[in-house]
């Protein structure tokens, strides 16, 4: 990705970068039953999630699926008091809206996987705009990409996951070919 | 003891290579792989919000759910007793009902760390097409570089460290 320099970019996004912003706690505890949901999509039959005795040996008691990690801060779709869609990488959507781009797409996913997640607990994460690109055209549309940092820890403040998306945002109806 | 040791670190050497995993790619796959991650995009569900909106072909398998297809297709192979470090990867082209997803796979390093921890290091790779089409003709959709603690042993254990000892 081509990084541009902050003299490229707007003062409000210059400010963002390198900054830990929309620091939450997930309104819901930690739960099984996501865990056998995303098993269940995935047929995965890994007993150290479907054997209480295995759990027992290896995890000392049931663990979540370690890609499980960025479900328990996605919000509800909706629930009582909330106006608008919710969404779950806000910093993601605020750069949507700033550079007025109307799609975009996840390209790249790295995901560091530290203290397990179990059922009970309670996940908080904060978000950190890493680089945002100059201007490049894709076979999908003009527009930029842009790193998102998200760490995770859990209700004792240890450190469970750390997730870096690379996403791009872009307008469609361009003339431009792929690059 | 009741937990398999599919595979210990001393048995796995660089250039090896994981057995490969099939799966045919519905509109379920997608809708259910986005629901358990509680992704409620509309790309993932919505046909006419991903073809006239995003101008892709149909709706497509989300992130965190292919994260969860590596992780299945990884520890198919490895075993209840292997625990993931890291994972990266890259998504090329979308995966669309329809799709038929092979996962390949070949170790790349195996290495001791500082604490003693084995690790393998896997380049995997998700390929699409049309099930009836020859699979030389496959496109890739994503690769995945992931970084797997092994035991070396049938009482070693990875999942038991924590802090100073898991350096992921």
């Amino acid at each position: 990705m081509n990084e541009t320099s902050l003299d490229d970019l707007s003062q409000e996004v210059s400010a963002m970068i390198g900054r830990s912003q929309y620091f939450q706690t997930a309104t819901f505890d930690v739960e099984n039953s996501y865990g056998y949901n995303t098993l269940a999509a995935t047929q995965n039959n890994n007993p150290l999630f479907w054997q209480e005795e295995v759990a027992q040996e290896l995890t000392l008691g049931h663990i979540l699926p370690p890609t499980t990690l960025s479900l328990w801060m996605r919000p509800h779709f909706w629930e009582p008091g909330a106006a608008g869609e919710q969404v779950a990488l806000q910093v993601h959507f605020d750069l949507k809206k700033i550079f007025d781009l109307p799609e975009a797409v996840m390209t790249d996913n790295t995901i560091i996987f530290y203290e397990p997640v179990r059922a009970g607990d309670r996940i908080s994460n904060s978000q950190v705009l890493k680089s945002v690109s100059g201007p490049k055209t894709t076979k999908l549309g003009s527009g930029r990409f842009w790193v998102i940092d998200v760490e995770f820890t859990n209700q004792r403040n240890e450190l469970v996951g750390i997730e870096s998306y690379t996403g791009f945002g872009y307008r469609r109806g361009t003339e431009g070919a792929a690059s | 003891m009741t937990a398999e040791t599919r595979i210990k670190f001393a048995q796995v050497a660089a250039g090896d290579s994981l057995p490969e995993l099939v799966i045919d790619v519905t509109p379920t796959t997608v809708v259910l792989g986005a629901l358990a991650s509680r992704d409620w995009r509309p790309m993932h569900h919505d046909y006419k919000f991903a073809t006239e909106r995003n101008g892709v072909a149909d709706i497509f398998l989300n992130t965190p759910n292919q994260a969860a297809w590596f992780e299945r297709y990884v520890t198919d192979w490895a075993g209840p007793r292997a625990r993931l470090g890291r994972m990266k990867f890259r998504m090329k082209t979308s995966v669309f009902p329809g799709h038929r997803m092979v996962f390949a796979a070949a170790v790349t390093d195996v290495s001791t760390d500082q604490t003693g921890c084995g690790w393998v290091s896997l380049q995997v790779e998700l390929c699409v097409g049309a099930p009836e089409d020859d699979r030389s003709t496959y496109t890739v959709a994503s690769t995945c570089e992931v970084r797997l603690a092994l035991p070396d042993s049938q009482t070693d254990n990875p999942w038991l460290r924590s802090g100073d000892q898991w350096v992921p």
